[in-house]
Order: C-alpha cells, then structure tokens, then sequence
C-alpha cells in the first residue's frame, strides 16, 4: 500500500507439494501442488484477505505461513526472519506472535477442558504465569471477547457456535499475537452471528493493533473486512489489489465471475446486474490444465492461454494479476 | 393464479428427554401455482421442519404434526393414510436437499436412482424410465449425460450431485419444489450455477418452487414472496420488494442489516442483532424476539404479536411497533444497540 507501512509477513516463491500415494509398480511420483509459487506481503495493522473456492489452497498458505506445513520451497519472513529455515525451538518462540483462529468452533475446542483451561492452554506452554495470574488473564479475554469471565469452568458444549467462536478468538489473542490468521471463522455461523464476530474482530483490531490474515470463500465478507484482498485460484495467485480497486476494477475473469456470483440483497440491483456464470467445475489439483490455470472454466480463453502459464505481473501501482488479457 | 397449497394454523412440535420443542408454532399462508416463495430464517427457526411437515417426513415420535392444516390440490396432506401421501411426495411435491452426498445412495448408480421414482410414479419400465432418465440430466446440465448415467455418486462433484438431485425431484414434474438450502453446502460459483439453474427450470416449466435459506441475499433475486421465520413463528411476509425496501420487522432488519452490501463505504460496521435465539422449549410468553429487540416496549413481553396487515395487502407482519418503526430510525439504533 503506502510506503511508511512496514510488512510484517513476506512470502516468498512460496510452493507446498504433497505427494500422492504412489502406484504399485509406477516410477513416477505424483505431487498435488497445493501452492505454487505464491508471493505476497503482508502489512502491519492490515486485513489481507484470501479468497477462493475449495481447493484453491488458501488453507494450505495460511497453514504454511504458521509452519504447520513446512514448505516445499520458498521463504516465509516474518519480521524479517525467515521462518522456514527456523529449528524447532526457535519456531516455537516465533509462534507466540501468530496465532490462528479455526473454521470448525465445535472441533478446534477440546471438549473434555474447561474454557479457562482451553484459553489458558498457550500461556502454559509460552509463559510462567502462576495460577492467579493465568486465572486473571484468562478472565480478562473472556471479557474482551464479550463473554462473561464467569463461564471458565464451563464446558464448550454448553456454548452455542458463535460463542465457541468467541473462545477460540479468545485463545488466538492469550498471547498477544501481532499476526492471527483467520481460517474461514464465520462460514459455519448463521447469519446474525457472523456479523457479531466479524464486529468483534474489527474492534479488536483497532483496539490492539493486529494484523489478520482472513481466508474465505465469501467474496462479500471478506470486501467488508479487508484492505487488500487475494484471490487464489488452483494454488495460484489470480488477483492481488485494494479492495476498492478489486470492487471498481476487477481484471482477471476469474476474480469478475466470483463478484458477479456474489448474493445481492437488494431485489433491483440482484436482477439489473449481469452474472457470469463459469462453466464447468474446478479441475482436479492433481491435473491442473496446461497453459494458465484457469482456463477451462474461463469466458475468454484462448489461443495462447492453453500453452503459456500467464505471467504475474503489477499492472498499475499495488494491483497485481496473472491473466494474458489483463 | 390459483392458490396451489394453503397452510392453516400448523404446530409441530418434538417431545423430547429435556421437554417438549415448539418448532413450528401456528403458521399460515397460501402458496400460488408458479411462484417463488423465499423461506428465510436462522437455524432453528423452523424453516425446515415446516417443509418436512408438508411432505409428512416428520419422524413420528418423538415428532409430532400436533394441529393444523394443509391444503394442496384439493385435499388435506395431513389427513391422507400412508400410501395417499406416498403419492404426492415426489409426484405432486419434491424436495431437493442441503447435502447432496448424504441425500444419493452410494451403492446405486445415479441412472438407477433418477429411473426408480420413474418406474414407481410413472409405470415407466426399465428402458424409458433410461431414457427419460437421460433427458432429465441433460436437462439439469450434465455433459455427456448417457455416459454419466451409469456413474456412482462419488464420482460426482458437489455441485454434479446437487444437479443429480435435482434431476430426480424434477423427474414427475411435480407442481411444487422445495429446495432446502441447496446451495449452502457449495462453492460460490456453483452456487451460482445451480440458482441461474433453478431460475431457467422454474421458467420452463412453470412449477411453484420453495426456496429454504438462511441468506437474505440469495433469495432476493430469484423469489417473488418471501416468508421470515423466528422461533418457529412467521414474523414477516410480503412481496419481495416490500421485504427489502419496506421492511417493518426488526428481525427482518437486523437479518439485512448482517449482511454487508456491495457498495458500502470502507469502515461501515455490520448491523448485528445482539444474542442468541430463544431456547424452543419452553418459549416466552410475549414476543419472541424480545430479548434481542431494539424496540421493545414493556407490552411486547406480556402479549404475543399476531400476524397483522402493514400497510399494503399481502404485506404481513407480526410485531406490536411495526408503525412507529420505518427502516432508518431502526437502522440507526440497531447500529447502536450493539
């Protein structure tokens, strides 16, 4: 974006392949390239939100930042360490500062632990609180993330979702963290609750400064909570660009077809607006077409896109994208 | 238009260990032949038992279609014997469900399982129920449709089985589809693909469609009516015009207000409703929005809202306020009742 702000997250050539079982007698190795040369920065104080449909490896780069994958290649700098050349136990000093928030609130939160002992769970191994000064803290979020500080002893069962989420976000913030990676938080929630959490994490951003990385498959929330927004597309990068600019000025077809599926609520507008409807479904990571990714499914594909891999390239200042037309 | 199915008074309600849950709690309206209903509302609202108890796929116990009436055609689904609601479900009304995979059976071919409704409801035999069978996935879009018919669910993707589904519920040409939240389990291009596909059917063959869903969003593009539902209550109805722009239930509101629109200015904070949906059994007494409303007022505790007229016909709303409240004065201290 702007010059003064520093990045706290650099991606670098990133690439995560995972091997497929190989077949009996087969000599050749099978990878399924998750991601595929990503490059992107992340800077402080901003919401990057990741974008795309299943199996576009938003999870898969999100989880690799956090070296929860170890990468294949590629750098991963994190206030200018480079995380994947990190030993153990450097990593895991590294870790206090990023901290994830999980899409499931009903499987990231152990259901045999107290709340007070899930949120607690990061001060044990990072700190040397005593008791009181970890039953303090953990109160302290409880309210910080709008629940009562005295629900500790209960059990997550006797949460609803959207409060579960709250104790995960409550978790995610115990050691204050500079960067929490959002994992789809909203997507299992219904539709008045999102909009609770999606409020709470942006006052929690302001209030104490942090950077999230927010992965969805929602293009409409994620334009909501974002300053720039990366749309991935079969382990690659399709779009990166401001918000607005991605909303006013959206150039890869890709990028335009996720905008025009987004639901309106607005009777008029939802039946004046053009859709373009893609063809077809996402092809297999495991055989992505030749040529540029996504041109199986693209309106405009031709000649040239079935042969060259398109470049990614900045086509005005900070609007980066990987198309030939563009 | 002739009225294609009319709901009186229906109760259902589930008698369970912790007590009895009211989750559906005396509803009523009329559906015309070719129309697009949007059924709107959170989990637990209802939304779906209610079309389970049109179908009568209500399990009996611990559930239990206590009171009411449905009219469909001519007669009374709830008072059919077995083999008379047999007739209508698939026949007469189909329904289409929120996970595709769950709904096909894995060891059937997808051919096997379109032909079957043929052959029972039809009198088809094996050969043109095939056939026909064929033209329905064509129908729904599938490329090279013979060959397909002889493929497993699982090789299907998600959005090949919502259209698989969709095939069989079509396969009778039944006068009326309910789609349970069809869409929510797929990815946003295919969801797209599956409402356009919905949209066309709809057009062509001119039958009613229901369209169950949590997100106001979707249904306001294809919908002509839309049903809110609370707590196993009908709380707003009207045509969708009025739902969205003329809206006078602060639950309507809060539910749009959730959702971030297109062109918002950067830095717009959603509109959320504070708290949880009331607990189904044992409900209050009063409203049953009341814990979460902006507007409530001492009376809305004590005595239950009916579903009133508001301000145009077929513009329905059950909340003691609806006049004094008109979208930007509820916006706005929605907006700071957070």
């Amino acid at each position: 974006m702007s010059a003064e702000q520093k990045s706290l997250v650099q991606v670098r050539n990133l690439k995560k392949y995972f091997p497929v079982s190989r077949q009996l007698f087969s000599t050749q190795r099978r990878f399924i390239k998750a991601v595929d040369d990503v490059s992107f920065d992340v800077l402080e104080g901003e919401t990057l939100g990741l974008v795309g449909e299943t199996g576009c490896g938003k999870t898969t780069v999100a989880r690799t930042i956090l070296q929860l994958y170890r990468p294949t290649s590629g750098q991963v700098l994190f206030d200018g360490v480079d995380l994947a050349s990190l030993q153990e136990n450097d990593l895991r000093k590294m870790r206090s500062r990023m901290q994830m928030i999980f899409q499931d609130p009903y499987a990231s939160l152990n259901p045999r632990m107290t709340v007070g002992a899930i949120i607690a769970a990061p001060l044990d191994v990072h700190t040397r609180l005593d008791q009181k000064e970890k039953r303090d803290r953990v109160q302290e979020l409880l309210k910080l993330v709008g629940l009562n500080p005295d629900f500790v002893n209960r059990y997550p069962h006797e949460f609803s979702g959207g409060q579960r989420q709250r104790i995960g976000i409550a978790r995610a913030l115990a050691l204050n963290p500079d960067l929490v990676i959002c994992d789809e938080p909203i997507s299992s929630l219904d539709v008045s609750i999102q909009a609770q959490v999606v409020n709470l994490l942006e006052e929690l951003q302001n209030r104490l400064g942090l950077t999230y990385i927010f992965v969805a498959h929602d293009l409409s929330m994620v334009r909501h909570i974002s300053d720039r927004i990366i749309v991935m597309y079969l382990g690659k990068v399709m779009e990166l660009a401001d918000r607005n600019e991605i909303y006013l000025h959206p150039l890869h077809p890709y990028t335009r077809a996720l905008m025009s599926a987004v639901p309106i609520p607005d009777p008029d507008k939802a039946r004046n607006r053009k859709r373009i409807i893609l063809k077809g479904d996402i092809p297999s990571p495991l055989n992505p077409p030749q040529g540029c990714n996504f041109n199986t499914r693209c309106p405009i594909a031709s000649g040239r896109c079935f042969q060259e891999d398109p470049e990614y390239r900045e086509i005005s200042p900070e609007h980066w994208v990987a198309c030939h037309f563009a | 238009m002739e009225t294609l199915m009319r709901i009186k008074d229906l109760h259902t309600r589930f008698h369970t260990q912790d007590g009895t849950v009211n989750a559906v709690n005396g509803i009523s309206y009329a559906m015309q032949a070719g129309e697009v209903l949007g059924v709107v509302g959170e989990s637990g609202c209802g939304k779906s038992v209610h079309a389970l108890s049109i179908l009568r796929l209500i399990q009996i116990p611990p559930g239990e279609i206590e009171a009411g009436e449905i009219w469909f055609a001519g007669r009374d689904l709830l008072k059919l014997d077995d083999s008379g609601i047999r007739k209508v479900r698939g026949r007469e009304i189909a329904m289409v469900f929120q996970d595709p995979m769950s709904s096909l059976n894995p060891v059937y071919t997808v051919g096997f399982q379109i032909s079957e409704a043929l052959m029972l409801h039809k009198g088809m035999n094996k050969n043109q129920a095939r056939e026909r069978a064929c033209e329905l996935l064509n129908l729904v879009g599938i490329p090279e449709a013979r060959k397909r018919l002889d493929n497993y669910p699982h090789q299907f993707s998600g959005g090949m089985r919502q259209r698989a589904m969709i095939a069989m519920a079509l396969s009778c040409e039944p006068k009326l589809l309910i789609a349970d939240e069809p869409t929510t389990a797929l990815d946003v291009t295919i969801q797209a693909q599956i409402i356009e596909l919905v949209i066309r059917l709809q057009e062509e063959l001119g039958m009613a469609v229901m369209w169950i869903t949590h997100d106001l969003g979707i249904v306001a593009e294809m919908a002509q009516n839309i049903n809110v539902m609370y707590a196993g209550f009908l709380i707003e109805r009207g045509n969708v015009h009025e739902i969205y722009h003329q809206t006078r239930h602060p639950y309507t509101l809060g539910l749009l207000g959730s959702l971030p629109s297109i062109d918002e200015a950067p830095g717009t904070r959603l509109i959320s409703i504070p708290g949880l949906p009331p607990d189904l059994i044992g409900l209050p007494q009063g409203c049953p929005f009341y814990a979460r409303c902006a507007f409530r007022a001492d009376h809305c505790r004590l005595e239950r809202p009916e579903l009133e007229e508001a301000g145009s016909s077929g513009h329905n709303v059950a909340c003691w306020r609806w006049r004094e409240i008109d979208a930007e004065t509820l916006r706005k201290s929605a907006g700071g009742a957070q």
